[in-house]
């Protein structure tokens, strides 16, 4: 059942050195806050699953907080590459960085299957590409019917699951609006599970019967964090900082430019996320 | 060619303009498109603003017949949301509508393009040691195997055409006749290849890309030059026609109204 609790005490008591961690939110809902919360709490060795690593991931890999990442997308949208990753994989600064990638039909399918309570996922995909030949998880099952041969990868099982939305009731029931990614199936496939919101509100007023709600029961951790997606954006509330993905590129290209960012926007900031 | 003009000489574009002009003539109004961002998108909604009204736009975020009015920056911006028929989840949008066969066109771009149109954006160099990592596949891999037919579009160097890729993160026509279906494939793979100097289309016999229009003012030097294996012409080698006026004014409002849009923040 959903507990209210701050966003630094959902990280400390959820997130363990060595874990693996799925932070979700596909461009949309990217949980900035919680990631800055971990970077705070200067976690170690966490495996990081996310299908487009963004500028979140980046954060993270620049600052030593990860040894593995699963992704199938890892540049800057639109505008290029993510330079802390590149530096990590290339150079192996601030630590080596051990790559498995994926693609995202692959990705999704494996979030399903977590979802679902299956070992693996099947989809027909990866036809002649080479990430067969450098990724040992993506293997060949033979249809039991057709005969037809499907790849396969593991399903995503992660230690925890973070993601953003937009509102939580006071029961800890949760809405996500706008493009929805694979958020549910991301708290669904996670072993524990936290979710930041825009804010707590008396009726979650869902639109539709059919609106995305995450129930209190399926969750861990509900931390309220203001623009907790920013600069990626939060449907309904605020919109994608567009200049900030840009300018990324620029801070994020030098070591020292990107370590004085994350001295005076994370590790100097405060904690978000006050309990309610 | 850094600028050319039509034959009355009062229309003048710039190269990457008549490449995006010329990839969004490929498309058709009944096509059912799966978007890539940056230079597919810009001709895939060059496409639905002019000879396409009623072209169907799916970003990889899930959102289904779309219709931004202005170019997004990330395939999930909020503008392709607010403007779709409907927004679907990840794992519906590559389950159902692209593993399940809806999509007739899927439009890509890629680092390296080889001379039987694979694709690689994973990276240059050894995949253990590289020398540039690349973002890597994203839905490109699937959406080369499941889409009905695949558009390419790129800059045209010897960098980017290259004779083979460093790795395939997509396949295109493997080596050569029979590889696709070898694969488990069924669809066409990659029909047509746009550059800013040219177009060029799989020879129907070996696969090998062979260049079957000029843009205007290009000659057969410059492309051989620019491409890097011993690119052959088509016999009957096409002049790609110049954009016209109407679709230069479309494409450049679209450009002012997405500038406007972004340096907003």
């Amino acid at each position: 059942m959903a507990e209210f609790v701050s966003l630094r005490d959902a990280v400390a008591r959820y997130v363990h050195d060595g874990d693996t961690v799925a932070m979700e939110g596909f461009t949309h809902l990217i949980p900035f806050a919680a990631a800055h919360e971990i970077i705070r709490q200067r976690r170690r060795n966490l495996t990081l699953i996310r299908m487009t690593p963004d500028l979140v991931y980046d954060q993270l890999i620049g600052a030593g907080c990860a040894r593995k990442l699963v992704f199938s997308w890892g540049g800057n949208p639109g505008v290029g590459s993510l330079h802390r990753l590149r530096d990590a994989v290339e150079r192996g600064w601030p630590a080596p960085l051990e790559l498995e990638e994926h693609s995202h039909a692959a990705m999704a399918a494996a979030y399903h299957a977590g979802a679902a309570g299956l070992p693996f996922a099947t989809l027909r995909g990866y036809a002649g590409s080479d990430l067969r030949r450098v990724n040992p998880n993506i293997a060949s099952v033979t249809c039991p019917f057709t005969g037809e041969v499907l790849a396969a990868v593991p399903a995503h099982r992660p230690d925890v699951g973070i993601v953003h939305a937009q509102r939580a009731d006071r029961a800890g029931n949760v809405l996500v609006e706008g493009i929805v990614g694979v958020q549910k199936e991301t708290v669904l496939a996670s072993t524990r599970s936290i979710v930041t919101v825009e804010e707590i509100v008396d009726d979650l007023a869902a639109p539709s019967p059919n609106s995305v709600v995450l129930p209190a029961w399926a969750i861990d951790a509900v931390a309220v964090a203001p623009r907790g997606a920013t600069p990626s954006y939060a449907h309904g509330y605020y919109e994608r900082d567009n200049a900030f993905y840009i300018a990324w590129d620029e801070i994020s290209r030098d070591r020292e430019q990107f370590e004085a960012w994350l001295g005076e926007h994370v590790l100097s900031a405060g904690p978000t996320g006050a309990p309610v | 060619m850094s600028k050319g003009s039509d034959e009355g000489g009062h229309v003048d574009f710039t190269p990457d303009e008549l490449m995006t002009v010329a990839a969004s003539r490929a498309l058709r109004n009944d096509d059912v498109c799966f978007v890539g961002i940056g230079a597919p998108s810009e001709a895939c909604n060059l496409a639905r603003l002019t000879h396409a009204p009623d072209i169907v736009l799916i970003y990889e975020s899930g959102t289904l017949q779309t219709r931004p009015d202005v170019l997004p920056l990330s395939i999930g911006d909020g503008e392709l949301c607010e403007t779709a028929l409907t927004t679907v989840p990840v794992v519906e949008m590559f389950q159902y509508w692209l593993q399940g066969g809806r999509i007739s066109k899927g439009f890509l771009g890629g680092a390296q393009i080889d001379r039987f149109a694979n694709i690689n954006t994973t990276v240059i160099g050894d995949y253990d040691a590289p020398k540039v990592r690349l973002p890597g596949g994203g839905g490109a891999p699937e959406i080369a195997g499941s889409c009905h037919e695949v558009l390419i579009t790129a800059r045209h160097s010897a960098r980017t055409l290259v004779d083979t890729v460093d790795f395939v993160t997509s396949l295109g026509h493997g080596s050569g006749p029979g590889d696709r279906e070898a694969a488990g494939l069924t669809t066409a793979g990659p029909v047509l290849v746009v550059t800013d100097l040219c177009l060029l289309e799989p020879d129907p016999e070996t696969r090998e890309l062979v260049v079957t229009s000029l843009h205007p003012g290009v000659d057969r030097d410059q492309v051989v030059t620019a491409t890097g294996w011993e690119v052959r012409f088509a016999d009957e080698l096409a002049t790609t026609p110049p954009p016209t006026a109407e679709e230069l004014q479309v494409l450049r409002d679209l450009h002012a109204r997405t500038e406007q849009a972004h340096a907003g923040g």
